[in-house]
This record gives structure tokens, C-alpha cells and sequence, in this order.
């Protein structure tokens, strides 16, 4: 129906998308419940035979417990300003949501540091065009390449390597994955591959 | 026909408004001198003083027809620009106006639109299909001053029309996807076909999947759990459903080698699928009793909750082997970080470019893009699996003949073969 209603703009195949669009959406709704529920079930199991770890599992069920009550408690205006539950959201979560996604800052120098060891060919010519990469984004970089001619200084460089060879690689990475899709898609239509809806 | 209005309501009667009328006018007077400065000193500007010559000519060929390739409810204007429509010229903009027919007599005529000096086509895309429209292109002249139209001098074009718009059965513009998909199509049923005959295949050894058996087996020998990660989107994504099917795959050797195979999800419907994926891969490899309902368990919807909680486990639990497998965002280098600290081997796999280099960099084995896609084949080694993949690969052999052709001719000016391979969405 996706395929059919993507060559056919005609009423209503033009809005099948939309109408498969919004039962998934109601179906994830209702299936939520499912994941809270087992994440209850598995939590309070691990509370009661004290399975190593139990402590984890009474923050979990103490701020699932928390957080639901006080959003049911307020009504439909829990979100607004000034709530209990907007409080909680603004220095709670969000505090905890950042300090996660600042570490990634640590986590991709000491990646980075790994990847651009010059341990074989291909590991120095990354190291190089990373480094030409990341040198031509800054100003320092035009600073110290400020005698050359225009077009081979380190900021046109850096352009240049992201524009072509970066994009060309990019370009065949999607190809494949663009064909993979549609590979597996026509296994799954045609009822070869199973597997994930626990067959063969 | 000539149309004109006036917009200001400094100009009333009485010796003060006058004076500023006078000194208003001087001031536009600037601006029109520009165009004509001769006759411009003389000009007072009233609402019915606005010379003819600040008139533009009227755009000219004024056509319409039902816009192409929609779902109805659009007509395309089209016009030649007005002779006036020239760099500094008395075009500032072009008004459409559109008319009811109703009974053979159009009705009266309201602005639904207006396009830049300079563009002759304008889409309009608020009709009812099966109405009958009649249009007017309306060159305009004006001064504006803070925002406040000072004056404006209208030029109507001859109407066009009637016309109406309608649905189409077909995307004309979407033929090439049509036929590309079409002989993608042939190919993979032509070797699923083949395949099924007992033809051999040849496919490349991917180490990724080489490793899998291996990464299994080391979690066996350390006595340690095994992590799968089927990343943070849910089974509407195609990713997700490579990765559950790599699931089985993995859990079949998990069974087989009783290793105990944790898989936490962030989508409760992952969960209801991947647990079913990996109860019946226990029980496939005729061990029922060894799968546990929590092995397969539901975190949180929130990505860095996910990340938070997966970097504590992996921490605290220390697993031999995790796999991530699926689709990644920003939390793809803090989840494979913590695991390559923790000394686990890794094997990722995604088709999002952007996560690519940061497993590559922090695992032990990385899928590429349409790696991830073969990899059920690749595990049971079924024929008609494979075959699938033959086509896929004929698809990509047709796609780079196409890219020599394209950088031959493209480079030569001989024809412009991209086009071709254009999409509208």
C-alpha cells in the first residue's frame, strides 16, 4: 500500500499514509502500557528477591510512581508552568537528559584519539583528513595557511574534502542502504523472511 | 482595463492635513523620481492623481490548467511578465485574482495570491475539484514607506479560463522510481527463482557476521552475558526489523550455547516482537526451557534514559559481548564507549551514515549500511535468502553503469543523463 500510494496521488490512496500513519500512532499509545507495565514486573522481581542491583530497580519504581501520580494529580494542565510535573521536568529530567548527552563530548575525544592512530595505511589517511578536516573549520586554520594561494588554503581544503570525497562516499553508503531496504522489503512482502514476526 | 487604489488617510480635507499631504507627496516623489524625475516635480499625489505612465502594462498569454501529477484541489497560473517587468521597473509584484463561474457568468473576482517581479507562474492551491475558476494576473506598482503602502497603480491582464482542477491516477514525475524499483523487482525474483533451483551463489565474506558465531562463543567460554541492542526506533522502521531478524539469529546460538542473552528495548512494541523472536529461536533449536521472559525487557521511550540506563548495566554487569544492531542517534558513541571501556567485544551495524565512524571507531566489527540489510541471509545461508541478495547486487551493478554513463556524458555536454534519475517529492 506504502509503494502503491507513493505512485498514486489520487483520493484515497493519498491518504493512506496518513491513515497508517495515525493507527500506528494509536497503537503505540495503547502498546506503552505493555513496556511500563514490564518494566514494573521485572523491577519489583528484582526488589523482592534482591537480585544484585535491587537498589537501581526502587529509583526506577519510586520515580515512575512519582512522576505518574503527580501528572494524573494535576489534571490537564499538568504541563503548564508552575506544576509539580513541569518542575520536576525542567530540574529533573532535563538536568539528567544534558549530563548525558555533555559526556558524548568526552566519549568522542577518546574515540577520536583511537580511530586516528596511524597504525596502518587507511588509519593515516583518516588521520589526515581529519586533521586537514578539522583545521580548515577553524580560523587558526586560514591564519596559518594565510601565505598560500587561495584556492589550497586549509579552510578551502577542508571544503573540498567534505563536498567530494566525503560526499561520494556518503553517496554509495546510501545506495547500498537504499537497495538493502528495498531487498528487504520485497523478502518480507513476498513472506521470505519471517524472522521477525517469530517465524523461519 | 485599468484598476487603482489609494491607501492612506492622511489626505482629508483641511489646510493642516494638506500641508502634510504636501510634504508626504514631496517625500514619495523621491522615490518615483527614480523612474520618471521630469515629471515628478510637478506630481501631487491624491488618490485619483496617480499619473497613468506609474501604470505597468499588464502581463500578457495569461493561461491555466490543473496542476499535474496531485491529488486535485491545484491550478497552475502561467504568464508572460508585463513588458513594464524590468530591473527597476514599474513591476513591484504580480496579484492573482480568481473568479467562481457559476452558471456561465463568472463571479466577482477576489486576490487569492501574489507572485515576486519577475516569476510567471503562480499555484494555486486552494480550488475544489469540479468547480469551474476563471483568472486575472494583475501587474502592480507601488511605493511602500515603514511598512504602509503609500499608493499602488494595478494593471489587470485579460482573464483566462474557465478551467478546473482534478485528482490524477498516475505521478508522471515518479516514472523513473517506477521503473526502478520495477526492474529491481525482476532481479531479486529472478535469483530468488534461481536459488530456489539449486543454483550456487557466491556472496562475499562480511567479517562482521563472521564474527557473530565467534562473539557468541567467547560470552560461552567467560561466562558472562551477552548485550543486544536493537537500537532506539520502532518496528516501522526497517532497521529495526533487519536487526530483530538478526536477533533470532543470535539467539539461536545463544540457546544453543545456553549463554544467557539480554535484550533491553526502548519501544514497547520491540518488545512484544523481539520476545517472541527469541522464545521461538529457543525453542527452534529445542531448547524452550532456557528462555526467561525478562531477557527481553522494556527501558524507557526517552533516548538518553536508554543510553543511562544501558551504560549502567553494561558497567555494573561487565557482558563479554554486546551488539548493536539498528538504528542510532547521538547515543550510538556513549553506548559503544562505555562497552569498549568495559572490554567487551562489539559488533554494530546501522544503515544511519552519521553513526557510522563512531562504531567503527569503538567497535570490534561494524556493518555498513546495507550490510546490516543482509544479514539474516548471510547467518541461515537459505537459498532464497541469498538470492534476494544476488538481485540486490544486479541492482547496484545497473547503478554504476548508470553513474559511468552519467560521468561520461555530463562531462562532455553531450546530454543531461541526470535528469534522468530526478525525483520530485
Amino acid at each position: 500500500m506504502f509503494v502503491i500510494q507513493y505512485f498514486i496521488p489520487h483520493y484515497p490512496f493519498n491518504r493512506m499514509s496518513h491513515w497508517f500513519s495515525d493507527w500506528f500512532a494509536i497503537i503505540l499509545a495503547c502498546a506503552i502500557v505493555l513496556g511500563a507495565l514490564n518494566l514494573m514486573k521485572i523491577s519489583i522481581q528484582k526488589v523482592i528477591k534482591k537480585k544484585p542491583g535491587w537498589g537501581y530497580a526502587v529509583v526506577i519504581i519510586v520515580s515512575f510512581l512519582l512522576i505518574t501520580v503527580i501528572g494524573l494529580s494535576e489534571g490537564e494542565a499538568f504541563r503548564e508552568p508552575g506544576t509539580w510535573f513541569d518542575w520536576l521536568y525542567v530540574y529533573v529530567y532535563t538536568p539528567c537528559s544534558s549530563t548525558m548527552f555533555a559526556i558524548l563530548g568526552f566519549f568522542v575525544a577518546s574515540a577520536s584519539y583511537r580511530a586516528f592512530r596511524a597504525r596502518n595505511f587507511e588509519a593515516t589517511l583518516l588521520l589526515l583528513a581529519a586533521f586537514f578536516v578539522m583545521i580548515g573549520r577553524v580560523p587558526v586554520g586560514d591564519i596559518i595557511s594565510g601565505f598560500m594561494p587561495e584556492g589550497v588554503r586549509l579552510s578551502n581544503l577542508a571544503s573540498w574534502i567534505m563536498t567530494f570525497p566525503q560526499t561520494a562516499g556518503q553517496r554509495a553508503i546510501m545506495i547500498g542502504i537504499a537497495l538493502g531496504i528495498v531487498s528487504t522489503s520485497l523478502r518480507v512482502i513476498l513472506g521470505i523472511e519471517r524472522a521477525h514476526l517469530a517465524g523461519e | 482595463m485599468r484598476h487603482h487604489s489609494f491607501t492612506s488617510t492622511r489626505f482629508t480635507a483641511g489646510f493642516g492635513c494638506f500641508l502634510l499631504a504636501l510634504l508626504f507627496s514631496l517625500f514619495s516623489l523621491s522615490a518615483l523620481a527614480q523612474d520618471e524625475p521630469a515629471e515628478a516635480d510637478s506630481l501631487l499625489v491624491t488618490p485619483d492623481s496617480i499619473p497613468l505612465e506609474y501604470y505597468p502594462l499588464a502581463p500578457t498569454n495569461v493561461s491555466v490548467s490543473d496542476a499535474p501529477n496531485d491529488a486535485g484541489g491545484s491550478i497552475d497560473v502561467q504568464w508572460d511578465i508585463s513588458p513594464d517587468d524590468v530591473p527597476d521597473g514599474k513591476v513591484k509584484q504580480y496579484r492573482i485574482l480568481r473568479a467562481e463561474l457559476i452558471e456561465g457568468q463568472p463571479g466577482e473576482f477576489a486576490e487569492i495570491g501574489d507572485a515576486t517581479a519577475g516569476a510567471t507562474a503562480f499555484t494555486d492551491g486552494n480550488t475544489e475539484d469540479g468547480l469551474d475558476y476563471i483568472y486575472k494576473v494583475v501587474a502592480v506598482n507601488s511605493l511602500t514607506e515603514n511598512n504602509e503602502v503609500v499608493w499602488e497603480a494595478a494593471t489587470e491582464s485579460m482573464p483566462a479560463g474557465p478551467v478546473r482542477s482534478s485528482a490524477q491516477w498516475f505521478d508522471r514525475q515518479r516514472v523513473n522510481a517506477l521503473v526502478g524499483v520495477i526492474l529491481l523487482c525482476v532481479f531479486i525474483i529472478y535469483y530468488i527463482t534461481q536459488a530456489r533451483a539449486g543454483k550456487e551463489l557466491f556472496i562475499r565474506k562480511i567479517a562482521g557476521l563472521e564474527a557473530v558465531e565467534e562473539a557468541v562463543g567467547r560470552a560461552t567460554e567467560m561466562g558472562k552475558k551477552i548485550f543486544y541492542i536493537p537500537g532506539i526506533s520502532d518496528m516501522d522502521n526497517m532497521q529495526t526489523i533487519a536487526s530483530i531478524t538478526i536477533l533470532g539469529k543470535v539467539a539461536e546460538l545463544a540457546a544453543q550455547h545456553e549463554t544467557w542473552l539480554e535484550v533491553p528495548v526502548c519501544r514497547s512494541l520491540v518488545m512484544v516482537t523481539a520476545k517472541e523472536v527469541v522464545k521461538e529461536a529457543h525453542s527452534k533449536v529445542g531448547r524452550p526451557d532456557t528462555f526467561h521472559e525478562d531477557q527481553v525487557h522494556y527501558l524507557t521511550d526517552d533516548q538518553f534514559g536508554y543510553a543511562a540506563a544501558i551504560d549502567g548495566m553494561v558497567v555494573r554487569e561487565k557482558p563479554a559481548t554486546i551488539f548493536f544492531m539498528g538504528e542510532f542517534f547521538a547515543e550510538s558513541l556513549i553506548l559503544a564507549e562505555t562497552g569498549n571501556a568495559s572490554g567487551a567485544i562489539q559488533i554494530a551495524g546501522t544503515a544511519a551514515p552519521a553513526q557510522l565512524p563512531f562504531f567503527i571507531a569503538s567497535c570490534d566489527f561494524t556493518l555498513i549500511g546495507e550490510e546490516l540489510f543482509v544479514a539474516s541471509a548471510y547467518l541461515s545461508r537459505e537459498p532464497k535468502l541469498l538470492g534476494s541478495l544476488k538481485g540486490q547486487d544486479m541492482g547496484k551493478a545497473v547503478i554504476l553503469i548508470a553513474i559511468l554513463i552519467g560521468i561520461i556524458l555530463e562531462t562532455f555536454d553531450i546530454w543531461s543523463f541526470s535528469t534522468l534519475f530526478s525525483v520530485i517529492d
